[in-house]
């Protein structure tokens, strides 16, 4: 069995890390090194940072993060907000990234995604996507830290995405964001039965049964936030409680 | 010792030359020239991307043949990620195209499809590996890798070695043996990143600089 990653998500803004409620009312939690070095000392599988207001404002203080990370954090590192063009990925993988995740910028110009994919690799481009629930077994894509609808199916979208070179989708339930009452299953589900490349769920996280009900409808990867910076969990009893549920996880000595 | 990192515009360098200068390097040098890489104790080849946009920055900076000569003083060399791939003769994504052909093979699309199994590409994640060679991991930098401790890849495709002494480790994906790492001599690939995998990375990448 492949093992299942445990991702620590830090979400931005400024140079602080903020804790968001379904993506809108925010709460600055301080530097995001100290919550880096932290789950690098705990034995996270991968730290994925996602500046939240980059999009709006266009300009981001992420590549700094990420370089002052890459000093002392020698695990991959996703990143995310306010990616534009080849340039702004070529700067934040000199700063020490290996994937950028991408969502509004390809949303209002798919083709980034084939031109990122050719360039860097279809590994290096996550397809980022935000999706709200519009009726039963349907989702819209949502931008701008989902703050705007973008008229997208999340499936359709989704297809399209990896046939222009994806390696990877990071599915964040705009709804489960923040409500620590489990990941969204049926979006899980929905993405997983169109996707050939790996997915992250993001958003939902409350207790460990939670990852096992996502991985379990085909969920690669987790990405868990608050409950890691508040100290509701930590990486290692969570990687217990995976393997106590015969979750594979990486085996970690720390 | 003079750690020489290729700089060819493919990739992040910066991890890796934190890397190396967290396992004791002082001096290490950003090479972009013929000359430093002649001048390296120890070479390494990092890169991310497509096997044909590599080379072509290989051959754009003349760096083709400093490789080769390099690599035939007998000092080390270690080639990364699409480093270690372009070790092979040829690479096979987006058309077939010539490598450093340092080690005998082709890079190929790792077989998704196994029996009625199909697996994911690209594979993303952590892996424990394996030692297809009768003595393990024995006088190479796997050498104190055990079989419970994983190494983070991330890739499509892998070297498939002409002669089997040379292929060092494996992982497997779903029944299918994947190319981790490679070595013939002193040249040594890894598929894997060492300065993306945390403190095992950095024990494989002491351990090979430890070879110098």
């Amino acid at each position: 069995m492949i093992n299942k990653r445990l991702i620590a998500r830090l979400d931005i803004k400024g140079p602080n890390l903020i804790k968001g409620i379904q993506l809108e009312g925010l709460r600055k939690l301080g530097d995001p090194q100290v919550f880096a070095d932290r789950y690098y000392a705990q034995g996270v599988d991968e730290l994925l940072y996602i500046d939240i207001v980059a999009s709006l404002y266009g300009r981001s203080k992420l590549t700094e993060i990420v370089r002052r990370a890459a000093r002392d954090v020698f695990v991959p590192m996703t990143v995310g907000g306010g990616v534009r063009t080849v340039d702004d990925v070529k700067e934040l993988l000199r700063a020490g990234a290996d994937k950028v995740a991408i969502n509004t910028a390809a949303v209002a110009r798919p083709d980034l995604i084939r031109e990122v994919a050719q360039r860097f690799g279809s590994q290096c481009m996550v397809l980022s996507v935000e999706a709200k629930q519009q009726a039963p077994g349907q989702w819209e894509v949502y931008t701008d830290c989902g703050r705007e609808r973008s008229g997208l199916d999340v499936i359709e979208w989704v297809q399209r995405g990896i046939e222009l070179g994806a390696g990877e989708i990071l599915v964040t339930s705009i709804d489960k964001e923040g409500s620590r009452s489990g990941f969204d299953i049926g979006l899980t589900r929905a993405v997983a039965a169109v996707a050939d490349v790996p997915i992250i769920a993001s958003g939902g996280y409350g207790i460990p049964s939670h990852v096992k009900d996502v991985v379990n409808v085909g969920a690669d990867a987790v990405a868990v936030a608050d409950a890691l910076h508040y100290n509701r969990i930590t990486l290692p009893a969570l990687r217990q409680s995976m393997r106590e549920m015969d979750i594979p996880v990486r085996k970690v000595n720390v | 010792m003079k750690v020489t990192i290729i700089d060819y515009g493919m990739g992040n360098l910066f991890s890796v030359q934190r890397a190396v200068e967290i396992c004791g390097v002082t001096n290490i040098t950003l090479g972009t020239t013929p000359d430093d890489i002649i001048g390296a104790d120890c070479l390494i080849l990092p890169g991310v991307g497509a096997f044909k946009d590599g080379m072509q920055g290989l051959k754009a900076a003349g760096l083709v043949e400093p490789i080769k000569a390099y690599s035939g003083s007998g000092k080390p060399l270690l080639g990364i990620c699409l480093g270690a791939q372009m070790l092979a003769t040829t690479g096979e994504e987006f058309g077939t195209h010539e490598g450093l052909d340092l080690i005998s093979g082709r890079v190929t699309k790792i077989p998704a499809q196994a029996g009625e199994f199909t697996q994911k590409l690209p594979f993303i994640g952590w892996t424990p590996l394996s030692a297809p060679r009768t003595n393990g991991f024995a006088d190479t930098a796997l050498q104190r890798l055990n079989s419970e401790e994983s190494v983070y890849l991330v890739h499509s495709f892998h070297l498939e070695v002409a002669d089997s002494a040379d292929l060092l480790a494996t992982y497997d994906y779903g029944g299918v043996p994947v190319t981790a790492a490679i070595q013939r001599k002193n040249v040594t690939g890894m598929q894997f990143h060492p300065e993306k995998s945390s403190v095992v990375g950095l024990r494989i990448l002491s351990d090979f600089l430890a070879q110098v």
